[in-house]
């Protein structure tokens, strides 16, 4: 169960990204995060894991303050909260497999990992998660010589690594065509159904949230404009959502 | 009208810009004391010209040279009764004329020459009678006839001796070979890409971990609390001294072993056996909870123990490589510098032993401080209140005294006891007023603090010209190539790590953010998110150093700093034009090689 309470983020500069937010997430949903570019989905994404310092409010996970973790809890708390990215933000000069051991950085002996040694166990398991999304034969490949939908899939390999309870996908498929669209979205939908993992997906497309959506919650501006089922988003909804010259397409 | 009223402003604003871009130069020209009738004036003309001719002929090739002396009487004044010279026995052989064959002193004589070697030339000598000298008259050309003619003007040598007018022309034979400036360029200039290189690898060596300290992205996100840089500031200097102390106790081990060299050896091959297998144990490859406090207690005590046998393997290898480099030394003979490297290796490890165990130290006690220090504060009660004040004081007053230690060292005040309680007194007061400025559980940006120093500290060093370190480093180590290049090496540490920091600041943040998000702690992301980012420009900017170092370096012999510098400004100087070019032509071929090679790499790595 993930609770968030009262978030609110105000950048440096005085942005206002988040005002007030709350929900709750149960274990095992899988929540669309909808609104403008600008609302703040990535900002409430990245201050569930504190890529970004919530200025206030709290976000507790199985009754742990994520927001007031240490150090040492906070690398705990982060292992166990996979991420996959808009531009999948793979470091391209290193070969796939590397990308993906990654996701155990949080797991391993920070002063092996230095050195690049990673327990037999983590390399079996990622070459089993590249399997699991069909690159293994990527494997040894530089990350930028792979397709976008390849280091999406990586990005997701990377992120099963962590063995995680929940994973943020901020906007996984907006830098991608249609069909690859679907594809990757069917990965994180076998995930969160096979494995039980939670998964928090912010979205731009009413269809990919239709069809893949337990729930969905809206941001405009910063504020939560609605929570609710995917299907109960009618017209009127829409336009709170989504700004009043805002037509529905698709 | 608006617009028309604008335009005229702008006409009347150009037109002001232009009367003060002619103030500017006029004044220019004014300070730097353009001279046009000098660059006119015919004596410095033909100056220039020789110079541009020597120039042109770099003193490279050089022939075997056959000479012909070619000899004829003259007597200064005429004697009484006439002066006839003996006739001309074979007119086939070279032979001179004078004419007349006597004169008075100061008075000029026309001198002509037949059947001499064709297109060669030389002096035209006086030599006075048994003086042993030749008073130089003239140069002589001779023509495509073998033929010259030369009128000059008797010196004032008056005797009742006939003195001699030698010509001597000289002609190429055999095949070209090298000059022994062209030699010494060659040593020289061989010394200047080494001094380079030397300079290179140093500067990038110590370049590249200072310049993460550098980079804003990285460092902006590194905060702590009051509490933690207190103790940091508290602590680190008794690490650094411990660390001393810990390194001083180690090299003694290390010498007890030292005195048998089985020891030494099976000492400096078990030991990193020992030391392998102690870190295997403290340091498990992956751990799903937390340990427990006693086993927490074992493993700590176990890499102290790995780290002190891991410094005296290193003591004992430095021991080692003296030992072996002096044997090699005197068995290689000719290859005996590869002996002396070995032991000058041995000499570098020992002495960075000791700074590295000492960072070592400071750094273990810092990173503890910080830790104890954040624990301390996230209680939040009133003890960490006070410790959050009463610590500040404390590291006020401790770094105000450092800095002042390092003050008088510079100028020795007399009354340094009253100094330092003014220090401690004034930092003491700044820690107050920060532990006011900053709740106990706020986040102190000691990251971009440090960032700040850093930048400060390599600007500065950047802005002196590695001339001006050339010199100081002359007097530390002597003249020659040696402080040349740690004087490079300084420099380039400077503009390297700013360099580098910018190049660390302009890299992808999304696969930061992605490594960070897995749980990665600060040096993993930096290894696994930055590094794979960082290696094209790193390279790129390190071969177009080392570039920079050989057209440093040859300049950096001006001052004393070895390398071919040396020899041209001696050239210079001695108005040797000529071996002058050799060296220049030295530089610009090393130079333009050194360009040619860093783009290939450049294009291979990047």
């Amino acid at each position: 169960m993930l609770k968030i309470q009262n978030l609110t983020k105000i950048y440096e500069g005085g942005v206002q990204a988040l005002t007030d937010v709350s929900f709750e997430v149960p274990k095992g949903q899988f929540l669309a995060i909808i609104g403008l570019s600008g609302s703040g989905k990535s900002t409430l994404l990245r201050c569930i894991n504190r890529l970004i310092e919530p200025t206030r409010g709290k976000i507790y996970w199985n009754d742990v303050d994520i927001t007031d973790a240490s150090d040492e809890e906070l690398r705990r708390i982060r292992r166990k909260i996979g991420m996959v990215f808009q531009h999948f933000n793979l470091v391209h000069r290193s070969p796939v497999l590397t990308n993906v051991l990654a996701g155990r950085l949080g797991y391993v002996n920070p002063a092996w990992s230095l050195v690049n040694r990673f327990p037999k166990s983590d390399i079996e398991n990622a070459y089993k998660q590249l399997e699991r999304v069909g690159i293994a034969d990527k494997a040894h490949h530089r990350a930028d010589e792979l397709s976008g939908g390849q280091q999406q899939r990586v990005g997701i390999a990377r992120a099963m690594m962590q063995n995680p309870e929940i994973i943020l996908a901020d906007e996984p498929v907006a830098s991608l065509d249609p069909v690859l669209a679907h594809s990757i979205m069917q990965y994180l939908e076998k995930i969160n159904k096979e494995d039980g993992v939670t998964v928090l997906c912010s979205l731009h497309f009413l269809d990919l949230v239709h069809r893949y959506a337990d729930r969905v919650v809206a941001l405009n501006e910063g504020r939560l404009m609605f929570d609710g089922l995917p299907k109960d988003i009618d017209d009127a909804k829409f336009k709170d959502i989504y700004g009043r010259e805002a037509e529905r397409v698709g | 009208m608006k617009k028309k009223k604008s335009s005229i402003r702008r006409s009347l604003g150009i037109g002001l810009g232009i009367l003060f871009a002619f103030f500017v130069y006029a004044y220019g020209f004014q300070v730097t004391k353009v001279n046009l009738a000098e660059t006119k004036s015919e004596h410095r003309q033909q100056q220039l010209f020789r110079i541009l001719r020597a120039l042109a002929r770099p003193n490279i090739i050089e022939y075997e040279k056959e000479v012909f002396e070619v000899r004829v009487p003259v007597m200064i004044p005429c004697p009484a009764d006439g002066f006839e010279p003996d006739p001309i026995e074979d007119t086939t052989q070279p032979y001179m004329v004078v004419t007349p064959s006597c004169s008075d002193p100061r008075t000029n004589v026309h001198v002509e020459g037949f059947n001499f070697e064709p297109l060669t030339r030389g002096p035209l000598n006086l030599a006075p009678f048994e003086s042993g000298v030749n008073l130089q008259l003239a140069n002589i050309e001779i023509d495509r006839f073998g033929h010259f003619e030369a009128t000059v003007l008797l010196p004032n040598r008056p005797s009742d001796e006939a003195h001699e007018i030698i010509a001597i022309t000289r002609r190429n034979v055999g095949s070209p070979k090298l000059t022994t400036t062209a030699y010494d360029t060659w040593d020289k200039i061989v010394e200047t890409v080494f001094l380079a290189l030397l300079a290179t690898t140093l500067g990038v060596m110590i370049a590249i971990p200072l310049s993460f300290f550098a980079a804003r992205n990285l460092m902006k996100d590194v905060t702590s609390s009051l509490l933690g840089i207190s103790l940091s500031i508290l602590l680190i200097p008794a690490g650094l001294l411990l660390g001393l102390q810990v390194a001083d106790w180690s090299y003694q081990v290390s010498q007890a072993l030292t005195g048998n060299m089985m020891m030494a050896v099976s000492g400096s091959v078990l030991s990193p056996v020992l030391v392998w297998f102690g870190l295997r144990w403290a340091l498990p490859q992956q751990e799903n909870r937390p340990p427990k406090t006693n086993v927490k207690f074992f493993r700590f005590a176990v890499m102290i123990v790995a780290a002190f046998i891991f410094i005296i393997f290193l003591y004992l290898l430095s021991f080692l490589l003296l030992t072996w480099g002096n044997a090699l030394d005197k068995a290689l003979g000719n290859f005996g510098f590869l002996g002396r490297f070995v032991r000058d290796l041995g000499d570098i490890l020992n002495t960075v032993v000791r700074v590295i165990v000492a960072l070592g130290v400071a750094g273990f006690f810092g990173s503890f401080a910080g830790r104890w220090g954040e624990a301390l504060s996230r209680r939040k009660d009133s003890l960490s209140r006070a410790a959050h004040v009463l610590l500040a004081i404390a590291a006020g007053a401790a770094l105000a005294i450092i800095l002042m230690a390092i003050t008088n060292w510079f100028y020795l005040f007399r009354d340094i006891n009253l100094y330092y309680a003014y220090a401690g007194g004034v930092g003491a007061v700044l820690g107050l007023l920060a532990s006011l400025r900053y709740k106990s559980t706020d986040a102190v940006p000691n990251g971009l603090i440090l960032y700040y120093v850093a930048r400060t500290i390599f600007n500065a060093l950047r802005s002196v010209e590695a001339l001006v370190m050339a010199i100081v480093f002359v007097v530390w180590v002597g003249i020659g190539p040696f402080a040349g290049s740690l004087a490079l090496a300084l420099h380039t540490i400077a503009s390297l790590a700013k360099l580098y920091s910018e190049q660390v600041e302009s890299i992808m943040a999304g696969p930061l953010e992605a490594v960070q998000a897995t749980g990665a702690n600060r040096l993993q992301t930096i290894v696994y998110a930055v590094i794979p980012q960082i290696i094209p420009p790193y390279i790129s900017y390190t071969m177009y150093r080392w570039d920079i170092n050989v057209r440093m370096s040859t300049i950096i012999g001006f001052v004393g700093g070895g390398g071919i510098g040396f020899l041209l400004q001696q050239n210079i100087n001695l108005l040797n034009y000529r071996d002058a070019s050799a060296q220049m032509i030295a530089i610009a071929i090393v130079v333009s090689i050194m360009d040619y090679i860093s783009s290939v790499l450049r294009e291979k790595y990047v």
